[in-house]
């Protein structure tokens, strides 16, 4: 398994897995929302070619309230 | 109301922009918008909830709406950089309203911050709208940077205080006549909004004010009227203060 921070939190996937599986796996809505690996942005049309690594810093947005 | 507001490619007939947050529920905030004429609404970029709880908030938005993305709860400009090339990606807008706070207490905006990365959206194509503090230095120092509008606060984010600064937003409109000066944050009431845009601001965004109010549906088209009446007066031009009387009726053939 590989564990890295996903917004702030410990978590784990097995390994090989690219974003696009990702999402999946935690069941996260796949659109209107955005990938940063690291600091930067991962295009969607790259999502599949990009995988977790262990230690990696993962954030993923949507949209809420505000103002 | 023929008299529309540009926005960089965008026309608006309404000069009122407003947010999506604190709303009690989803028809409350859906009433108010389309009750407020807005053409734009603002919505804050937050991490994805891991447990699947997630719902989409923006299919409760009218589509009709554009969407203004903000950097909402960044204390410096990287942070607000990532915020704003998420937001991009997510959305696939240039748009962002940019917020740098520098204090949780009072939620006033860090302006070298919000400069700085103002400078660096502007060269990566963002139409950056930047939140400020009332100051026409800083206004001419993002419009140099190339924001196509600024956006000075009235007061504090939801303290609904009304403008505090009147004599700053006239001259800022005073000394920068072509620019788009929308005025953010501090509105309570519809009277603080005709304030504004009797000083001469070119829209006014707010939140707070509507949402929190008990009826927001109506409050919303009571902002809607406010903005609307502020404009028209701005644009026929206020009479002189006096400090004495001016009589109204003629003095001469009064009867004696």
């Amino acid at each position: 398994m590989v564990s890295f921070q996903f917004n702030g939190e410990v978590r784990e996937v097995p390994e090989k897995t690219d974003l696009t599986r990702m999402i999946e796996l935690f069941t996260l809505p796949p659109k209107r929302v955005a990938i940063e690996v690291n600091g930067e942005v991962v295009r969607r049309a790259q999502w599949s070619f990009v995988f977790v690594n262990p230690q990696d810093k993962i954030e993923v947005v949507h949209f809420v309230g505000g103002g | 109301m023929g008299d529309s507001f540009q926005l960089a490619d965008t026309t608006f007939s309404s000069r009122l922009i407003i947010g999506t947050g604190k709303y009690r529920s989803y028809d409350e905030m859906k009433a108010a918008h389309t009750a407020s004429g807005a053409e734009m609404v603002t919505v804050a970029v937050n991490r994805v909830p891991l447990d699947g709880s997630s719902e989409s908030f923006l299919d409760h938005l009218d589509p009709k709406m554009k969407i203004l993305p903000n950097t909402a709860g960044c204390y410096d400009a990287d942070h607000a950089l990532r915020t704003a090339r998420l937001a991009r990606e997510a959305l696939d807008t240039e748009w962002i309203k940019l917020e740098v706070i520098g204090d949780p207490v009072t939620l006033l905006p860090d302006n070298e911050q919000t400069l700085e990365a103002a400078r660096v959206l502007v060269k990566e194509g963002f139409i950056v709208l930047p939140y400020f503090s009332d100051d026409l230095i800083m206004a001419k120092k993002l419009l140099d940077a190339g924001c196509p509008a600024v956006m000075p606060l009235a007061a504090p984010i939801g303290s609904g205080m009304g403008v505090q600064n009147p004599s700053n937003l006239r001259i800022m409109r005073e000394q920068l006549p072509d620019a788009t000066i929308i005025v953010d944050a501090g509105v309570g009431v519809p009277s603080d909004a005709a304030i504004a845009m009797e000083l001469g601001a070119d829209a006014i965004l707010m939140n707070t004010a509507i949402a929190e109010s008990r009826d927001p549906a109506q409050m919303a088209t009571a902002m809607n009227l406010a903005v609307q009446a502020g404009r028209l007066a701005y644009l026929s031009g206020r009479m002189p203060k006096r400090l004495y009387a001016s009589a109204s009726s003629p003095i001469e053939g009064a009867i004696k």
